[in-house]
């Protein structure tokens, strides 16, 4: 059957690899010559080779915007990762409503973005209003107020990976070391944590990308007040690219190291995770 | 076993099929209307324009205008609105698809220079030729390129009836018995705090209106509110505006804008430090409840004020005054007035859609039915000799632009902003005056930024 089917490959592949060279591979190559061009519309470029590069560090947002996403990106990580293990753990204790919380927990995540920006933005400011302020006042504001809401719409999802994971764990391992009198410490910390390394894999791959490129969430909260302290990079560049004319270029210049910058963490992080996962088993 | 292989590479070669015939026969269908367009223009002239629209609020108009052009001349016109503050993102993302606007526009030199290849040498077309003043067009080499369409004006809007209330209180400690009395700075200052002093007897939160300085949100202090210091600058030294000298600012009569910002933001309806997060609708919404006196903004914003639910301004109660900063020679300061929307036809579109557009422009602001929608339906004060006296929009802040044009010794303020050199320059300048406002910063931070950003975004042009 294999060998019969094999002539048709090219025939069944066609479709997939037609929309991923139209929809990615072409636009990618475009966006990254579009670098090296000054252009208003991408049909009227014209090639300025190096400028645009050279353009992005004139000024100091696009490092201030790097800065700023790679602190938001660390702590988020690890307060999303940490906080939905600990909802996970709690909601396999077979509780009463189990499955009432799950559904709860994970319903933020099913709200868009920008929505959900606004709606925190109303939140946060409503409480900072007490005392005479509000989230433009200073840069922590806004950073504290992007983590509580990354927080609050990741979480529920990947509590359901780790609950996915957890299930998965035989219950006479647990068992054998309970019988061999470990504590609950040593059976979470020795036994759960090692046989659910797959989903921190994935877990921390999503939090990752998704708090790296960040941008509804971002507008809607602060849209970078104050000044532009609480831009991340996807707001930075959407600003470059479209607040300034003949700029059109260098933002584009940013997505391109942007970009880079994101395959290279997710290709570091998913090496180091993946090569832990299989020494653990 | 080998046949249901070959019944299952049929089914899914033949779905594949579909799907691509699918594709094409949609391609050939658009081709077909295309010749089909072509062919007709050759012979009855029926050729279609596409129109991106500036305006929001006016786009239900926009509909009934390509209805009437269908039904007068036969011709389409299909209208395509960008949605608040995304005109450029949504101008540069059709330009490059087949379904380019033929008409668009720009809001001056700055939007020319981002656009010039795309911007049609309109110096032959009759639109132009009827254009009453012709150096307010957009123009390079001695070729105009945006044509103005609709003349709007700016100032402190107020509200008559709170200020009769006002000017009715016993114990008040100003002399005003009319708002024609106050025609500088002091005198608005005085008034302004003695109400604030007082507001609870007005029955109002504030004087003013909240400052909405929210990001994106800031553009009547931005830009408007800046055009009156930064317009007498370049005055005072001769700048030509589409010269160099536009290139660095000084910010000279920085102190004269901090005064009417800091009236704003101490007589307002709320805190100077909560000002963050307010956006103008918010503002205007405070002023159509009759919850503050008065608001900085232009003759756009009536369609704006009276579809508040629970408004409680009349018509005739709603008037507008220049804004007062202490400048020298302000009693005989008048509004803001001039224009940021200028139309311009896409060079890259096939000829007889560039003639179908300047067609369809004349039509709108020549033809009796073009004209009514422009005046009545649009409310624009059209800059062209085909409207005569009486055809004027009857709105009561176009009224209140018409009667301080025509006012004697007001002497009206142009629209320098169009020079600004970037969205980027307004976003820094709003950001400072957050600052300010809440505190952080002091005011010479605020001149800093202007001077500094101005000159980086304007190197960059």
């Amino acid at each position: 059957m294999k060998r019969n089917l094999h002539p048709y490959f090219p025939l069944f592949v066609l479709p997939t690899l037609l929309a991923f060279i139209i929809s990615f591979l072409i636009p990618f190559a475009m966006g990254i010559y579009l670098s090296f061009c000054k252009f208003t519309t991408v049909a009227n470029a014209s090639w300025t080779g190096l400028e645009n590069y050279r353009r992005i560090f004139s000024d100091s947002s696009f490092t201030n915007a790097l800065w700023f996403t790679v602190k938001f990106t660390v702590v988020s990580v690890i307060t999303v990762n940490i906080f939905a293990f600990l909802l996970a753990l709690a909601l396999t204790k077979g509780l009463r409503g189990t499955n009432v919380f799950r559904t709860i927990f994970f319903m933020p995540n099913l709200i868009g973005g920008i929505v959900l920006g606004y709606i925190w933005n109303l939140i946060i400011n409503g409480v900072l209003g007490f005392f005479g302020t509000d989230i433009t006042y200073k840069a922590a504001y806004g950073f504290w107020g992007l983590v509580i809401l990354t927080n609050w719409q990741l979480i529920g999802y990947m509590m359901v990976i780790y609950i996915a994971g957890l299930q998965n764990i035989p219950r006479d391992i647990t068992e054998a070391a309970e019988i061999d009198g470990a504590s609950r410490w040593q059976i979470i910390w020795r036994i759960t944590i090692p046989m659910v390394m797959p989903s921190v894999t994935i877990c921390t791959f999503l939090t990752l990308t998704n708090s790296f490129k960040l941008f509804d969430q971002n507008l809607a909260l602060t849209a970078g007040a104050p000044g532009k302290e609480t831009a991340m990079l996807a707001l930075d560049i959407y600003n470059t690219f479209y607040g300034r004319p003949g700029w059109q270029g260098a933002g584009q210049a940013k997505a391109v190291i942007f970009f880079i910058i994101a395959a290279a963490i997710a290709f570091i992080q998913l090496r180091l995770t993946e090569g832990k996962a299989a020494k653990e088993r | 076993m080998k046949s249901y292989t070959k019944i299952i590479s049929c089914i899914a070669a033949m779905s594949i099929m579909t799907t691509l015939t699918a594709c094409g026969k949609k391609n050939n269908s658009e081709q077909n209307a295309v010749s089909e367009g072509q062919n007709g223009q050759t012979a009855e002239k029926n050729v279609t324009v596409r129109f991106l629209n500036f305006k929001p609020e006016a786009a239900p108009v926009y509909e009934e205008i390509a209805q009437a052009y269908k039904d007068e001349t036969g011709n389409t016109l299909i209208v395509e609105t960008a949605a608040n503050n995304t005109y450029e993102q949504t101008l540069s993302a059709k330009m490059s698809t087949p379904e380019a606007p033929v008409i668009f526009q720009i809001n001056g030199p700055r939007g020319y220079a981002n656009w010039r290849d795309y911007c049609l040498d309109l110096t032959d077309s009759d639109i132009y030729n009827h254009l009453i003043d012709k150096t307010s067009a957009v123009s390079a080499n001695g070729m105009a390129y945006g044509i103005p369409y609709a003349v709007e004006g700016y100032g402190i809007i107020y509200n008559d009836e709170i200020m009769q209330r006002y000017f009715a209180l016993e114990n008040r400690k100003t002399d005003f018995v009319s708002m024609d009395e106050v025609n500088s700075y002091e005198e608005l200052k005085a008034l302004v705090e003695d109400m604030q002093a007082n507001a609870k007897e007005l029955g109002i939160k504030g004087v003013f209106a909240a400052t909405s300085l929210k990001s994106g949100d800031d553009w009547r202090w931005t830009t408007h509110l800046a055009n009156i210091p930064i317009h007498r600058e370049f005055a005072d030294n001769q700048i030509d505006l589409t010269g160099e000298g536009v290139k660095t600012l000084n910010f000279a009569y920085g102190e004269n804008y901090r005064n009417i910002f800091d009236l704003y933001l101490n007589n307002s309806t709320l805190d100077r430090k909560m000002l963050g997060s307010k956006i103008t609708d918010e503002s205007m919404a405070e002023f159509a409840l009759g919850e503050c006196a008065m608001v900085q903004n232009g003759s756009w914003a009536w369609s704006q004020i009276s579809s508040v639910p629970g408004n409680t301004i009349s018509e005739e109660n709603i008037r507008m005054m220049p804004i007062y900063m202490g400048l020298e020679g302000e009693e005989n300061q008048g509004l803001c007035i001039g224009t940021e929307n200028f139309l311009c036809i896409n060079s890259a579109a096939k000829p007889e859609e560039q003639q179908a557009a300047k067609d369809f422009l004349f039509w709108l602001y020549s033809s009796e039915t073009g004209k009514d929608m422009v005046v009545n339906k649009l409310g624009f004060i059209a800059p062209f000799d085909t409207f005569t006296d009486t055809e004027k929009p009857t709105d009561p802040l176009s009224r209140e632009v018409l009667r301080w044009m025509d006012k004697e010794n007001a002497e009206t303020i142009p629209w320098s902003f169009t020079v600004f050199p970037s969205q980027n320059f307004k976003n820094d300048f709003g950001a400072a005056l957050l600052q300010y406002a809440q505190g952080s910063r002091d005011w010479n931070y605020v001149t800093e930024t202007v001077r500094s950003s101005w000159e980086t975004e304007s190197s960059m042009l």
